[in-house]
């Protein structure tokens, strides 16, 4: 047998991660907040991506950003909590539970039916927030800035690069996580699955188990990422969090970057902030043009993604 | 107290409304295997074609009961324009790809098409009214209701036995209906699969652009209107089964009438009413109320 090849992705995935902190010196503001609002959706994207490996496309994955965002600012509307440790937790673990119940349902569809009832239920949720008078209706409510295990930053300043911080260390470890994950047995059978399910079960293993675990742990993701972006935000809007436009971006994010590696809903997401934020300044009017060509034009032409371009053209270099 | 009458006169209004909209989306899905999710961009395209000429035509001192026509042929004009730049632009590249490859992609043209529309119309709103006062109001059950209200259920219902007829009692009807069942046999057959698609795809576009023109009149024409048209059809579709005129035409009357009912007696389940009765659907027959079941390859 071949000796495999060295996996440097843990070293390469925390050069990285040091590299995105130590950006905080020579970064202005503005593009730290951005950095790390990138990461928050990169998050999700991660969650994504590993569902699309077993062939799976959410078009209901703000149903869990908003459960996040939404647990996390509750938590400190309703309970005074504003540590942001644990609204982040809460976020994931709400999303998780939620996941956990629905997925004994999910798991049972596949294709254009998994697609529509996850829509379906995150527009259940958005028809919930903006109906609740409570929860401020369309308006959403304010997130107040988060301490740190009773630590008050004090200023902006800090504040951003403490959750920069907090929003760094977490996309590390998700990410180093996902890829333990998706190097395991159980990790493998999503390509599997994807490929042919019924090979996949005649290997023994449980398909419906399997995509039952993808789709928590894709939750937990998202759940996470939703209470960060936050606590990054600090204001949380049904619109902004849960609305299915929410969810198409995302999915735009993860065809964009492809599910080739870890690493990849990040550059993605880190790369779509950047164009957005440019875009929506110099040419507010074809922004949404521009996001529409770029996926037809990965759709027809890239469809492993950005990665598999570079990929492609390091193999070949 | 709760009235049923304007609930139910309201309902089917809305029920008409839904139909009209979903019914082009069902007709693709039903042929092409394609969820079109760019059929939110054509009913937008439609009102604001609608909204525009009815505009230009009464600013030129035309007379109001012209202006139906002229919603008429807006409609017909985008869809057959736009329609077939959709299908033989970008869609026919992605038949051999999978079913949700074919709904990303069409995400992607509802994003352009977004930005097409305000680049064409501009961002201001749009308010044709005249169409909607000029029919009057009609006494039902002491409560005045505008008459265009009923137009709008008479078209839903000619749209709905048009496709029937269409279907069922004509050649081509018959020859589609061998497309739907076995797109191969009906090559083989000799059937022009190709032409077949772009005439699908065309109709289904001028429905959609059909209920966007003739909604123009009720409301403000704004940038956005496709946004929320088209989840709501995604689930009267659904809920009716996918590929079904009729189950459209009971998956519209459930939604509208439910909708209408909630807004009177619980406001906060609204939207509930809509996704969670789409949410039911889904996982008591995944084919909906009409959709035939597939054969499962797992």
């Amino acid at each position: 047998m071949p000796a495999r090849p060295r996996d440097l992705t843990a070293a390469g995935l925390a050069a990285a991660a040091l590299a995105i902190v130590s950006a905080w010196w020579w970064l202005p503001g503005w593009a730290v907040n951005m950095l790390a609002l990138a990461l928050a959706n990169g998050l999700v994207v991660l969650g994504l991506a590993i569902q699309m490996r077993a062939g799976l496309v959410s078009f209901g994955q703000a149903l869990y950003y908003g459960l996040g965002a939404y647990a996390a600012a509750l938590l400190a509307r309703l309970a005074g909590v504003t540590d942001a440790f644990v609204m982040a937790a809460a976020g994931a673990a709400v999303a998780a539970a939620v996941a956990f119940a629905l997925g004994f349902l999910l798991s049972r569809y596949r294709g254009i039916f998994f697609a529509m009832l996850s829509l379906a239920f995150s527009m259940i949720l958005f028809g919930l927030l903006t109906n609740s008078a409570a929860l401020g209706s369309t308006d959403g409510f304010g997130v107040p800035a988060p301490t740190f295990a009773a630590f008050d930053p004090g200023d902006n300043a800090r504040l951003t690069l403490f959750l920069f911080a907090l929003v760094a260390a977490l996309a590390f470890a998700a990410a180093f996580s996902a890829h333990r994950y998706l190097e395991s047995t159980m990790g493998h059978i999503g390509e599997a699955i994807r490929e042919n399910e019924v090979r996949a079960e005649y290997l023994g293993a449980s398909v419906r188990r399997a995509i039952h675990l993808k789709y928590v742990l894709a939750a937990a993701l998202s759940g996470l990422g939703g209470a960060l972006t936050a606590l990054l935000i600090g204001h949380v809007t049904p619109e902004d969090f849960v609305y299915w436009t929410k969810s198409g971006e995302f999915v735009f994010v993860a065809i964009l970057s492809g599910t080739g590696h870890v690493a990849a809903p990040f550059v993605g997401s880190l790369l779509f902030e950047l164009v957005r934020s440019y875009a929506l300044q110099y040419a507010p009017d074809y922004w949404q043009m521009l996001l529409g060509g770029a996926l037809l034009a990965i759709i027809l032409f890239l469809p492993g993604g950005l990665w598999s371009a570079f990929r492609r053209a390091s193999r070949r270099g | 107290m709760l009235d049923p009458v304007p609930i139910l006169v309201n309902g089917v209004t809305y029920a008409s409304w839904l139909f009209l909209v979903a019914a082009g989306l069902t007709l693709i899905y039903g042929v092409m295997n394609i969820l079109n999710v760019a059929h939110g961009s054509l009913y937008a395209l439609g009102a604001y074609a609608g909204a525009w000429s009815v505009g230009e035509w009464l600013a030129g001192g035309g007379a109001v009961y012209w202006t139906y026509a002229l919603l008429l042929a807006s409609a017909l004009a985008v869809g057959l324009v736009v329609g077939p730049l959709i299908e033989r632009g970008a869609l026919r590249w992605l038949y051999d790809r999978d079913e949700i490859v074919i709904v990303l992609a069409t995400f992607a043209l509802f994003l352009m098409l977004e930005d097409v529309i305000k680049l064409i119309f501009g961002v201001e709103s749009y308010l044709p009214w005249q169409p909607y006062t000029e029919l009057g109001f009609v006494d039902v059950g002491g409560i005045p209701f505008p008459v265009y209200d009923f137009c709008l259920v008479a078209l839903a219902a000619a749209v709905g036995g048009l496709a029937w007829f269409g279907l069922n009692r004509t050649r081509a009807g018959k020859l589609l209906q061998a497309v739907i069942h076995d797109r191969e046999l009906g090559r083989a057959l000799g059937i022009d699969v190709r032409l077949v698609f772009v005439v699908t795809f065309a109709i289904g576009a001028v429905l959609g652009a059909l209920g966007g023109a003739f909604t123009a009149p009720m409301i403000s024409v704004v940038p956005g209107i496709g946004v929320e048209v088209i989840v709501l059809a995604f689930a009267v579709v659904v809920i009716g089964g996918l590929g079904s005129i009729e189950g459209a035409a009971i998956g519209a009357l459930l939604v509208g009438v439910g909708r209408t009912a909630a807004v009177a007696v619980l406001p906060e389940l609204e939207l509930f009413v809509v996704y969670g009765v789409m949410a039911l659907v889904l996982i008591a027959r995944p084919e909906g109320l009409f959709g035939r079941a597939a054969a499962r390859r797992i």
